[in-house]
């Protein structure tokens, strides 16, 4: 089991789908930014178990270089997420999604 | 009082069933500890994963959030990528969750509505996913991936000397756009002295 690419990618799979489920279905922009982590780290845990069972010399190395690049663009996304979602807080006064539709009007 | 006894027998049931499926595959069906620990992780990982897109109070799925994290990295140690895990815990666990716990604490109104957490195209959205999940691993299992037989481990010295040698102008990228992102964050989350506090 430990040594199978498929329950690694497998279980990638489905982190990803618990992340999109919440991006679409919670109305608090702070839950939607959390289930996007997830779905990151669902690809993540993909790019990191291509690159360990791969049959090239280098290819796990490069796989965990890749992996800590997405770590910092994610942590890069989380900071301007989280302070637009803030500064909307400030204005609007809700954290609601489906209460932002000031250019639906 | 009844809900905290609740809570703890529920975590007591959680625990004892997942070190039953461990102890069952290592006892019985004579696996070793890697694929126990790897189906204890999993289990918490995507159980922990639900409870964060599915919990009321959002302080409650930060904290689910930062077990799905925990579980995550042990899985990463599983997979042989220690340097991984030690950095998933750092950069997610360390940072990123206390940064989303800290934004809960600004955004929350004590009048906001508690009790509608889902959008009405919840029960679409749930489908989707759960078709997501299914496409996907069936996907996985007709591929076949021509991939090693045995994981390899990654020693932190090799992943060093491929960073540090063949990456060293993403490595910078990634840390200018780091950068950059922090100062865009707090431009953007400062209060403006003439603006609505």
């Amino acid at each position: 089991m430990s040594n199978s690419l498929d329950a690694y990618l497998i279980l990638a799979g489905i982190l990803f789908a618990i992340g999109s489920f919440g991006f679409l279905a919670r109305r608090n922009a702070i839950s939607m930014l959390m289930s996007i982590e997830l779905m990151l780290n669902g690809v993540n845990l993909s790019i990191v178990a291509f690159g360990q069972f791969g049959t090239a010399a280098t290819t796990a190395a490069q796989g965990n270089v890749m992996a800590l690049m997405v770590m910092a663009v994610a942590a890069a996304e989380a900071t301007v997420g989280l302070a637009i979602v803030i500064a909307i807080y400030r204005n609007r006064k809700t954290p609601l999604v489906d209460e932002y539709d000031a250019m639906r009007q | 009082m009844m809900r905290t006894l609740i809570g703890i027998v529920l975590g007591l049931a959680i625990l004892g069933f997942v070190t039953g499926i461990a102890a069952i595959m290592l006892i019985f069906l004579h696996q070793d500890w890697a694929d126990a620990l790897l189906w204890v992780f999993g289990f918490v990982m995507i159980f922990a994963g639900l409870l964060v897109v599915t919990m009321r109070d959002i302080i409650r799925c930060g904290l689910a959030m930062i077990v799905c994290f925990g579980a995550l990295a042990g899985i990463y140690v599983i997979l042989g990528a220690p340097l991984i895990a030690a950095a998933q815990v750092i950069v997610y666990i360390g940072a990123i969750s206390v940064l989303i716990l800290f934004a809960i604490m600004l955004t929350q109104t004590k009048d906001a509505p508690s009790r509608l957490v889902f959008q009405s195209q919840a029960i679409p959205a749930a489908i989707a996913s759960v078709i997501i999940a299914v496409v996907v691993a069936l996907a996985i299992a007709a591929t076949d991936w021509h991939e090693a037989t045995e994981r390899v481990r990654v020693a932190t010295d090799a992943l060093s000397t491929v960073l540090f040698n063949q990456y060293v102008l993403p490595f910078e990228i990634v840390s200018v756009m780091l950068l950059a992102a922090v100062i865009g964050g707090v431009f953007l989350a400062k209060r403006e002295p003439g603006g609505p506090s």
